[in-house]
């Protein structure tokens, strides 16, 4: 008796060897992996890329971040969920690893650093890790505190680092109000004005990060990305003026 | 003087205490209409499924009180109830009903590392926590989400040794020490007790169990 499967062929099984895709079919099948969160593939593929000739610039932007940014539109719109998303998120970490150490190399100057941190009494950073995520994608070096953070945690990070941006995470409705402690602390210091500060989390909204004082509240890690960007070059181009 | 029908609107997860206080405390004015506890992973649906709820029934009732959390809708359920005329209780969410606002904000402090469960998470732990968030599937995941976490309290509405022995596998499950605090229904009971029976004089109130 036939088994089944053995009679069934529609093709979808069809293995896909990533070396053999032209450049431009390997990116959009990056695209694919990194969206059902492939990490090995994602490996492979950003290797192969790098073995063609591709710049680790190149392969981070076409590959790796555009494809985090179509998982982090569809987890806007309700598509994708948290689970999907850690394991795109593992994927492109993946990637990551190996491009890191060759963009060090580059000597190409960061956009920009940013301080980032999740606020005191707060352990999440599922949220905060994507931005942070996002944010070495984008160009920025980042420095990550970690979770529970202290006002002076903060000012201790900023001290050292001297980022161009603060970022701070929430998860709870409770700790959210930390983040205007840290601000008012910055604006009592006469600090304020020298930091960009974004600020995120579930439970925040846009009226909250204008009421506690923040340049901009950030919806996702993605936004907090393109808003990183635009703040940087925006400031810079008034110190310019 | 016969009393007002009053209607509770509930998250899903509070439906089973909800209706055992009913029926300790004779409260046949009260009805209870539940929307799904599923909704807390899409919290940005809740406030509309909230509104529905609320017209659907405000003609029905002479009160109507909501037995919801503020589960990370961004502010949305308070604009929500502003529009529709009803109040809010003080309360970030049901964990601090059943513990009491001063304790829970004491466990809280002593380890933000806690994951907190009830009855209801108990009883529905795999399907909510495991399969939610894909640990099923992925264990491998276990760690991102529970990383930082450091221990499980279990916030016993019962005293129902099944769900303890859950509750302590639940934990095992995740890789966190286990603690058990009974709160019974804690500040939810007293709040409803409150309000129901306060209501006896015919005056309106619509208020968010928050």
């Amino acid at each position: 008796m036939n088994d089944q499967a053995d009679t069934v062929d529609n093709g979808e099984d069809e293995e896909i060897v990533l070396a053999d895709l032209s450049d431009e079919e390997l990116v959009e099948q990056m695209h694919d992996d990194l969206y059902d969160g492939m990490r090995d593939e994602i490996v492979e593929g950003t290797n192969i890329l790098l073995e063609r000739g591709w710049s680790a610039e190149k392969t981070l932007n076409d590959a790796l971040v555009e494809g985090m940014r179509i998982v982090g539109i569809d987890f806007r719109d309700g598509i994708l969920f948290v689970p999907e998303v850690l394991l795109a998120a593992n994927a492109m970490k993946g990637g990551m690893e190996i491009l890191r150490p060759l963009l060090a190399e580059t000597g190409v100057k960061p956009i920009g650093k940013m301080v980032i941190g999740t606020v005191k009494g707060d352990i999440h950073d599922i949220g905060k890790n994507l931005v942070a995520m996002m944010m070495e994608g984008a160009g920025f070096t980042v420095i990550n505190i970690g979770i529970n953070n202290a006002v002076e945690d903060y000012l201790a990070a900023i001290e050292e680092h001297e980022p161009d941006i603060l970022g701070m995470s929430a998860l709870l409705t409770t700790t959210m109000p930390y983040m205007k402690v840290v601000i008012d602390e910055l604006v009592s210091r006469g600090m304020r004005d020298d930091y960009i500060v974004l600020v995120g989390g579930a439970p925040l909204n846009e009226e909250f990060g204008e009421a506690i004082g923040a340049d901009a509240y950030c919806r996702d890690a993605a936004q907090a990305a393109v808003t990183a960007t635009r703040l940087v070059e925006e400031r810079r181009a008034a110190a310019v003026a | 003087m016969s009393r007002q029908r009053t209607l509770v609107i509930a998250c899903g997860a509070l439906a089973r205490e909800i209706n055992q206080l009913k029926k300790t405390n004779g409260w046949e004015h009260l009805e209870l209409t539940c929307i799904d506890a599923a909704l807390h992973f899409t919290p940005d649906k809740i406030p509309a499924a909230l509104r529905e709820r609320i017209r659907e029934n405000r003609d029905q009732y002479d009160d109507i009180y909501i037995a919801y959390a503020e589960c990370g809708t961004r502010g949305e359920i308070d604009k929500i109830i502003e529009e529709e005329g009803i109040e809010r209780l003080p309360g970030a969410h049901c964990y601090q009903f059943f513990a009491g606002q001063e304790p829970f904000a004491e466990m809280s402090e002593e380890e933000p590392g806690t994951f907190y469960l009830t009855d209801f998470l108990v009883r529905h732990f795999d399907r909510l926590v495991m399969r939610s968030l894909g640990l099923d599937k992925h264990p491998e995941l276990r760690d991102m989400y529970f990383g930082n976490y450091k221990r499980v309290i279990y916030l016993s509405q019962s005293m129902d040794e099944k769900l303890v022995d859950g509750a302590k596998r639940a934990a095992e499950t995740l890789g966190l020490a286990f603690e058990q605090v009974h709160t019974g229904y804690g500040d939810l009971e007293t709040s409803l007790r409150q309000k129901l029976d306060g209501n006896a004089d015919g005056q309106k109130n619509n208020h968010l169990l928050a």
